[in-house]
């Protein structure tokens, strides 16, 4: 793999466009190729549109040409993305794809419209690959919820690559894209980053409009960058931001431009770090986590202390109240969001019951798979007639605790909160399926970012038993190019440490053609 | 804090317009008291004085000029009809009688 396009890094491939040495199409089609070639054993993708990528490719390499006939200015105008390839995760509206969010009810649904971030890809002339797997309607924390079958982590392919973005997370750390696009309700980008050993995004809500997305958590939802550097993360999170009014939710607030202007070297990325202040929440060393993921947090606080920064431990007295707050307020919203699936204008439908009531009994409860109809239930119960009071609002008010917790130690002053993403390695397919509440668990350090709707950014911070851990930087709202900075000054703080050159262990398994999928490994006794 | 019954399970499930089969109803019965179980501890905070957050960004009132714009293609988007009369979607008859 010596000159193998596909392992270089966003920002390497779009040097060699502008310089000349390759193409858009020869990047795009050597992804493909990867992809088809490795994906038996990974199953990241649902769907993989050669065509279009192809023709995008094509189209990107003739807007390339007509700017270098302009001159350096018109070159230098185009977006870091421009001929770059990139996949989205199957909630995304392509027009004319299909777009399942990982559900049997959408199977078959071919978008009528772009969702707005394909228009702003489009316009940056990034190149579509296709669509990933995810957990169905984005519930889950492992994509063992995927209607379509299990995706496997690249690093050990009998675990999972986390969720619920895991099929977005698994083809960046895999090499069959340099980028791809995920969704954050409660954790569903920054867990699955950091169980692939990759860099994953939330955004402020509000930052990314999600006009053309299929809603899971209306209050909760962003849309953020999987890369496997900060540099090329922040550049697509750039690409995608920004107001949008058919979103009313997407702030008017201006994308800094810092955002593409992150440092390359390693040593001046890591100077600012000097005099910047930090704070861990004790909270997010949680009972029964893994020891050695704690081992690495912790060391990757020394080394921040080590480039001149000042790290503090503080408090989020609330933190311990998050899971049961998500889990009310999140199912809550998606029984709203999810009565549109009826069976009358699009998806799934089972028709000829007695009255019109036996057809969406029918269509609903043979369309969802058992983790969406459980949040159903359980959103539908916590807004029901004598409960409402007890459950959503209660939530609502322990949801204001939890964004004061945060308010507080940002106006005191901290750059950044550090913690851990997960605290655990990638699990074991299977191991938390049968006890739901073992399963949210997984997302207890990231869901308080999303109820009080901060960014937070999960970076690689070296393996635990072979497997990566992910550091998780939080910031104030709209702090992005800060956390971003951040984010970066960790990782030129960390260029010479001996697990950055460490490739995911079972990569070389993916080339076998023979090599089990995941759903037989699921199927398989063990 | 509530304990859900079988019967109210069936009753949520109604309002869900979830049909769901006896094995599913008895499975989930067990799962959401677990679930429920987990929210008792909201309960352990005072919450009299503090005002609920449904959403976190200070954006209120959005509005915008009513103009006309063009709207979807019919065709695609009634391509994805599960039945289809012309340019309409057949849906089931939703008031009885002859």
């Amino acid at each position: 793999m010596a000159d193998d396009l596909t392992q270089l890094l966003a920002h390497e491939m779009a040097s060699r466009l502008r310089a000349g040495e390759t193409s858009s199409r020869e990047l795009a089609a050597a992804h493909l190729a990867r992809a088809h070639a490795t994906d038996r054993g990974l199953h990241a993708w649902l769907t993989i549109d050669d065509e279009r990528a192809l023709a995008e490719a094509d189209a990107a390499d003739a807007k390339l040409a007509a700017a270098r006939a302009e001159g350096s200015a018109a070159v230098n105008a185009l977006h870091p993305l421009h001929g770059i390839p990139i996949a989205l995760k199957d909630l995304v509206s392509v027009k004319g794809g299909q777009c399942t969010a990982g559900s049997r009810i959408l199977e078959g649904y071919r978008a009528p419209y772009d969702a707005h971030i394909t228009e702003r890809l489009r316009e940056a002339g990034a190149v579509i690959l296709g669509k990933t797997n995810m957990d169905e309607f984005a519930m889950g924390s492992s994509c063992e919820h995927s209607a379509f079958g299990p995706t496997a982590n690249p690093w050990d392919l009998e675990r999972v690559p986390g969720g619920s973005s895991g099929g977005s997370a698994a083809s960046v750390a895999a090499f069959q894209t340099p980028l791809s696009i995920g969704t954050d309700t409660g954790g569903s980008i920054r867990q699955p980053a950091a169980l692939c050993g990759i860099v994953g995004m939330k955004p402020t809500y509000g930052r990314v409009s999600r006009f053309g997305i299929v809603a899971f958590a209306s209050s909760l939802d962003q849309i953020g960058p999987f890369a496997r550097d900060v540099r090329d993360a922040s550049a697509l999170l750039h690409a995608v931001s920004g107001r949008d009014e058919r979103d009313s939710t997407s702030a008017p607030i201006p994308v800094p431009d810092d955002l593409v202007n992150l440092p390359a070297s390693e040593d001046e990325a890591a100077s600012w770090l000097r005099g910047k202040r930090f704070g861990v929440p004790k909270e997010y060393f949680v009972k029964g986590m893994d020891p050695a993921v704690e081992a690495r947090i912790r060391e990757a606080v020394t080394t921040l202390e080590a480039a001149g920064a000042t790290v503090d431990e503080v408090s989020l007295p609330h933190t311990d109240y998050g899971l049961a707050t998500y889990y009310i307020v999140a199912p809550a919203e998606a029984s709203a969001n999810l009565a549109r699936y009826d069976g009358v204008r699009f998806g799934h439908s089972v028709r000829g019951g007695d009255d019109y009531l036996a057809d969406y009994l029918a269509t609903r409860g043979t369309g969802f798979g058992p983790e969406v109809k459980r949040r159903i239930m359980l959103g539908t119960y916590a807004l029901s007639a004598g409960y409402y009071d007890a459950f959503y609002l209660k939530a609502l008010k322990v949801r204001t605790l939890i964004k004061r917790d945060f308010d507080e130690l940002f106006g005191a002053g901290f750059d950044a909160l550090v913690a851990p993403t997960s605290p655990d390695v990638a699990f074991r397919f299977g191991e938390k399926m049968a006890d739901p509440v073992r399963m949210y668990l997984s997302d207890a350090c990231t869901l308080p970012v999303n109820m009080a709707g901060l960014p937070g950014v999960s970076i690689p911070c070296g393996l635990a038993d072979g497997l990566p851990v992910g550091l998780q930087l939080i910031g104030p709202a709209w702090s992005e190019a800060t956390l971003m900075r951040a984010a970066r000054a960790y990782e030129g703080a960390t260029a010479d440490a001996a697990w950055r050159g460490v490739l995911p262990t079972d990569l070389a398994k993916l080339d076998d053609p023979r090599v089990p999928t995941p759903a037989e490994r699921v199927a398989a006794p063990r | 804090m509530a304990t859900l019954t079988r019967a109210d399970v069936e009753h949520v499930a109604h309002l869900a317009r979830l049909g769901l089969t006896p094995d599913e109803l008895a499975r989930l019965e067990g799962q959401l008291n677990h679930i429920l179980d987990q929210y008792a501890k909201l309960a352990e905070l005072n919450t009299d004085d503090i005002p609920p957050t449904a959403q976190t960004i200070e954006l209120e009132n959005i509005l915008r000029d009513d103009v006309a714009r063009p709207s979807l293609d019919p065709e695609a988007v009634l391509a994805n009809a599960p039945e289809r009369d012309g340019d309409s979607f057949v849906v089931p008859a939703i008031l009885g009688g002859e």
